[in-house]
C-alpha cells in the first residue's frame, strides 16, 4: 500500500493493554493525590462512624468477635463508598471537561482507562482502611489474627473491584448531578440491605433472603469471614463474582456509548 | 534509515491515498441537524482548512473522524479503518478543545501520558522546545496562562508523530504574535509530510494555513476548492442603496445576477462579487437611487449568501 498504511504495533495486544492500564492508573493516581480534598471525606467517614456508633457501645466494643465484625462491616462500607463516590462521581465530572474527549481520541480502547480506575479503587481502599483500623484497634477489642492479615488484604480487591465498576457504569452513563443522586440511591439502600450498618443476624427472614443476593451482602460476608475467621457460605463468593462480571459489562458498555457532553 | 523505507518514493508513483473518507454522513443531536449528508475526502499530505461560522458542524465532523462520535447514517473511514477502533487512531493527532488540560498534572507529565500511547513518540524535550514550553515542564497545567495552555494543547497533537493532525480552532484566544508562531509550527509540520486539517471561523487563519478550503454551513458542504477560488467566492462587497420601488429592485437583481437583497434600515443590502460591475449596472439602469454605499462584507454575510446560492 502507500505511506498511510498503519505501522503494526510491535507489542502484543494484551501486553499493550496491561502497560496502558498501568499508565492510566499512574496518572489518575497522581491527579487524585494532588487534589486530596476529594478523598478526605470518604477516608474519614467510616472511622467517624466507628467512633460514634460502635466505640460507645460497650457490649459490642468490648466483645472481640463482635467488635471485629463491626469494624469489618464498616470497612467493607468504607471501601464501597470510596470506590463509588470517588470513581463514579469523579468520572461523571471529568467527562464534562474537554480533556476527557481528547483522551478518547488516543489509540486506546475501553480496557486501560477502566482498569486504571479499578486499580486506583483498590489502592485508595487500602488507604481508606488505615484510619478505620487505627480506631478499631485503639477504641475497641477488635482483634485481627496476624495470620489473617494477608487474606483480608486480598479480599479488599474483591470488594473494591465491583463497586468501582458500578461507580464507573453510573459515572459514564450520567451527568454529574444525576450521578450524585443515583450513587446515593444505590449505595445507601444496598449498604443497609447488605448488613453493612446493622448485622444481618437481626434481619427478619424475608429481608435476610433478599439480602443474600445483594453485592453488598456478598462483600460483607466474604470480608467478615476473612477478617474474623468465621465460616463462609460459598454461595456468597459466587454472588460476588456474578456482580463483578455484570458491573464490568455495564461499565464497558457505558464507556463505549459515551460521546462526551452532548448539546441539544 | 534502513533500506526498507521506500514509502515516500513509492507513494509518488501511486494516486494519493485517502487519509480521511467521509461519505453521505448525517448526524443529529435531538432536533438539531449538525451534519446533513456530508461527503468529504482528504488525501495524504493535504493542508485542508474547514471554514464556517460557529455551529456550522465543523466540530461534529472532526468528532466523527477522531472516533468520538458515530454518524447516524453514512460511513467515516480513517486510514481506511473505522475511527472507533483504537488501532485506526495510531497515526492520528488531535488537540483538547478550549484549554482543557488536567490541572493537577505537570506539563511534562501530560506530554508523557500522551506519549505512552504511541509506538514512536517525539521526545518531550524536542516537542516542548518546538512550542517554546521548555521552561514550563515542571509547572502544573492549572497554573499556565491561556496562551501557554493553547500551545501545549496543540503540542499534544504532535506527540505521536502523526500522519494526520486535526486541529479545532487552534489559535482561539491567542494574541497575534502567538498565533503567527503557531501557524509557523504547523506549516513546518506539514512540510515534513503530515496531513493537516484545521477548522476556523477566521478567514485570516485559513488564508495563512490552508491550500484547499472546505466551507461548511448549516451542516452542509457549501464550497470545496483551492484557497484562491474559495477566497474569491467568499470575498463579497456589500452595496447599500435606497431604491424607489419593488420593480426597480427586481430589475437590478436581474441585471446584476445577484441574490435577493436584505433590508437594512431604509436601504437594501446587495452582496456583490464585483461591486464595480454592480454599480455600473445600477447607473446604467437609470433608476432613481439614493444613499449609495459600498463596503466589505463580513465572512458571516458571505456564508449566508453561499448558503442561499447553494439551494
Amino acid at each position: 500500500m502507500t505511506a498511510t498504511t498503519l505501522t503494526p504495533i510491535a507489542e502484543g495486544r494484551l501486553a499493550r493493554a496491561v502497560r496502558l492500564s498501568l499508565v492510566h492508573f499512574r496518572f489518575q493516581f497522581i491527579e487524585i493525590l494532588r487534589t486530596p480534598i476529594a478523598v478526605i471525606g470518604n477516608l474519614a467517614f467510616p472511622a467517624i462512624a466507628l467512633l460514634f456508633f460502635v466505640v460507645p457501645q460497650a457490649a459490642v466494643a468490648q466483645h472481640p468477635v463482635a467488635a471485629t465484625s463491626a469494624t469489618a462491616q464498616l470497612a467493607a462500607f468504607a471501601i464501597a463508598s470510596t470506590c463509588m463516590f470517588t470513581f463514579g462521581l469523579g468520572v461523571s465530572e471529568e467527562r464534562s471537561k474537554p480533556f476527557a474527549p481528547y483522551q478518547r481520541t488516543l489509540p486506546v480502547g475501553a480496557l486501560p482507562p477502566l482498569a486504571g480506575r479499578v486499580l486506583n479503587g483498590i489502592v485508595w481502599s487500602y488507604i481508606a482502611l488505615v484510619p478505620l483500623v487505627v480506631v478499631g484497634w485503639l477504641g475497641t477489642s477488635a482483634e485481627l489474627d496476624p495470620a489473617r492479615i494477608l487474606p483480608a488484604l486480598v479480599t479488599v480487591i474483591g470488594i473494591a473491584t465491583p463497586f468501582t465498576l458500578l461507580g464507573l457504569a453510573i459515572g459514564y452513563a450520567m451527568s454529574p448531578k444525576a450521578a450524585v443522586a443515583v450513587v446515593q440511591l444505590t449505595l445507601f439502600p444496598l449498604a443497609f440491605a447488605g448488613g453493612m450498618f446493622m448485622p444481618p443476624e437481626i434481619f427478619p427472614g424475608w429481608l435476610d433472603a433478599m439480602s443474600s443476593f445483594t453485592p453488598t451482602r456478598a462483600v460483607r460476608e466474604v470480608f467478615v469471614a476473612t477478617a474474623a475467621g468465621t465460616p463462609l457460605d460459598a454461595k456468597f463468593v459466587l454472588v460476588l463474582l456474578g456482580w463483578i462480571v455484570l458491573f464490568a459489562t455495564l461499565a464497558t458498555i457505558a464507556y463505549r456509548r459515551d460521546e462526551g457532553r452532548n448539546y441539544r | 534509515m534502513t533500506s526498507t523505507t521506500t514509502a515516500p518514493a513509492h507513494a509518488r508513483t501511486e494516486p494519493r491515498a485517502a487519509v480521511v473518507d467521509v461519505r453521505s454522513v448525517t448526524r443529529t443531536f435531538g432536533s438539531v441537524t449538525a451534519l446533513d449528508d456530508v461527503t468529504l475526502s482528504v488525501a495524504d499530505g493535504e493542508l485542508l482548512g474547514l471554514l464556517g461560522p460557529n455551529g456550522a458542524g465543523k466540530t461534529t465532523l472532526l468528532s466523527l473522524v477522531s472516533g468520538l462520535r458515530r454518524p447516524d447514517s453514512g460511513t467515516v473511514r480513517l486510514f481506511g479503518g473505522d475511527p472507533r477502533d483504537p488501532a485506526s487512531r495510531i497515526r492520528l493527532g488531535t488537540t483538547p478543545q478550549e484549554t482543557g488540560l488536567p490541572e493537577p498534572l505537570r506539563v511534562g507529565e501530560v506530554v508523557d501520558l500522551v506519549a505512552r500511547h504511541y509506538p514512536d513518540p517525539m521526545p518531550a524535550g524536542e516537542l516542548l522546545e518546538r512550542f517554546g514550553l521548555s521552561e514550563l515542564v515542571r509547572r502544573q497545567t492549572g497554573s499556565l496562562s491561556g496562551g501557554q495552555k493553547r500551545r501545549l494543547a496543540v503540542a499534544l497533537a504532535l506527540v505521536g508523530r502523526p500522519r494526520l493532525v486535526l486541529l479545532d480552532e487552534p489559535t482561539t484566544g491567542l494574541d497575534v504574535e502567538a498565533r503567527h508562531e503557531l501557524w509557523t509550527a504547523l506549516r513546518s509540520f506539514h512540510a515534513e509530510g503530515a496531513t493537516v486539517v484545521v477548522t476556523s471561523h477566521y478567514l485570516e487563519e485559513i488564508e495563512a494555513l490552508a491550500e484547499r478550503v472546505v466551507v461548511v454551513g448549516q451542516g452542509r458542504v457549501l464550497a470545496d476548492d483551492s484557497l484562491s477560488r474559495v477566497l474569491a467566492a467568499v470575498a463579497r462587497r456589500k452595496v447599500l442603496v435606497h431604491l424607489p420601488d419593488d420593480a426597480a429592485v427586481r430589475e437590478l437583481a436581474r441585471r446584476t445576477g445577484s441574490a435577493d437583497p436584505v433590508r437594512e434600515g431604509d436601504r437594501l443590502a446587495f452582496l456583490a462579487a464585483d461591486s464595480d460591475a454592480f454599480v455600473r449596472e445600477l447607473v446604467r439602469s437609470g433608476t432613481e437611487f439614493s444613499g449609495l454605499e459600498v463596503r466589505g462584507a463580513s465572512l458571516e454575510e458571505a456564508f449566508i449568501t453561499l448558503t442561499k446560492e447553494s439551494r
